[in-house]
């Protein structure tokens, strides 16, 4: 086994039943799984019992994880599971559409007015290299990009935060989410493209 | 045959501008990418401003998790230990 993978130190400990493994693994990884189920559910309520479930679903399983995964991405499987599961049933309330509907099929990424009728930019982008750093990383800006994500359809939703906001791999997202890779991308795309305009609306415009 | 494609427009670039971060082009559309860029102030912003917004996206930090649902979570916890033995 190897030492000097953080996730195999920790499941020795978890299975060894080392409370503080535990701890160290809800602290890290509850919050991602509640929003991830929430993308899959009707209401945070309902994806913070489906997250509890997980939980039960992982300590549960531990025995039988054999590492060929991260043991986040094989965590993250066990709340996916569970939250597709349970949005399937609670579609008879919810209508489905309204979950998994993107509604933005084949919109362009940027404002077409912003172009010139040959295609170039008429209106375009400034560089942010002038921005500071501090406010770049402020809590405002946190903010910004939060509610962007907030608005998005739930498969967008789900792609840019298991991408960008969690750090998962192109190829273990569409593992985990049953996606072909240029759906993946496609999802990633629109998504990215959406946040990069509601910075750019709240950074400061176009040069 | 070489077939030549006209010059990328920033209207397209905008478009495939994931694929090209996520290195997914062809040899070929990535020098055509690449070619635009280098005579583009605008896509130059655009391909950066992408970049920025996935490196702000991974320095989210992560919400705590609510006191009730921690003290649910040790409980069952401990009831897996004893079980489990």
């Amino acid at each position: 086994m190897d030492r000097g993978n953080p996730d195999l130190e920790l499941l020795d400990r978890l299975r060894g039943g080392d409370e503080s493994a535990f701890v160290e693994l809800v602290e890290r990884y509850h919050s991602p799984m509640v929003r991830l189920a929430r993308t899959f559910v009707p209401s945070e309520a309902v994806a913070e019992e489906v997250t509890q479930e997980a939980w039960l679903g992982v300590l549960n399983g531990i025995g039988r994880f054999e590492g060929r995964s991260s043991l986040k991405t094989w965590i993250f499987r066990i709340l996916v599971n569970r939250a597709r599961t349970r949005g399937v049933r609670e579609s008879r309330t919810v209508p489905f559409s309204s979950l998994e509907r993107e509604g933005d099929e084949g919109r362009p990424s940027v404002d077409p007015g912003r172009f010139q009728d040959e295609g170039l930019w008429a209106a375009p982008p400034r560089a942010w290299e002038d921005q500071p750093e501090e406010r770049l990383l402020s809590a405002e800006t946190r903010a910004v990009i939060r509610e962007a994500i907030d608005a998005l359809p739930a498969s967008q939703r789900r792609v840019i935060d298991l991408r960008d906001v969690e750090g998962l791999s192109a190829e273990e997202v569409v593992e985990l989410l049953d996606l072909t890779q240029v759906n993946q991308r496609v999802l990633l795309h629109r998504a990215r493209s959406k946040v990069r305009q509601a910075l750019e609306d709240y950074l400061g415009g176009t040069s | 045959m070489i077939l030549t494609r006209p010059p990328l427009k920033c209207r397209e670039l905008v478009e495939i501008v994931t694929d090209y971060l996520e290195g997914d082009l062809s040899r070929r559309d990535r020098r055509r990418f690449e070619r635009h860029i280098a005579g583009c102030e605008g896509c130059t912003s655009y391909v950066e401003q992408m970049r920025l917004t996935k490196r702000l996206l991974g320095r989210i930090p992560e919400d705590s998790i609510p006191a009730e649902a921690r003290e649910a979570l040790l409980d069952a916890f401990r009831d897996w230990r004893s079980e489990t033995g």
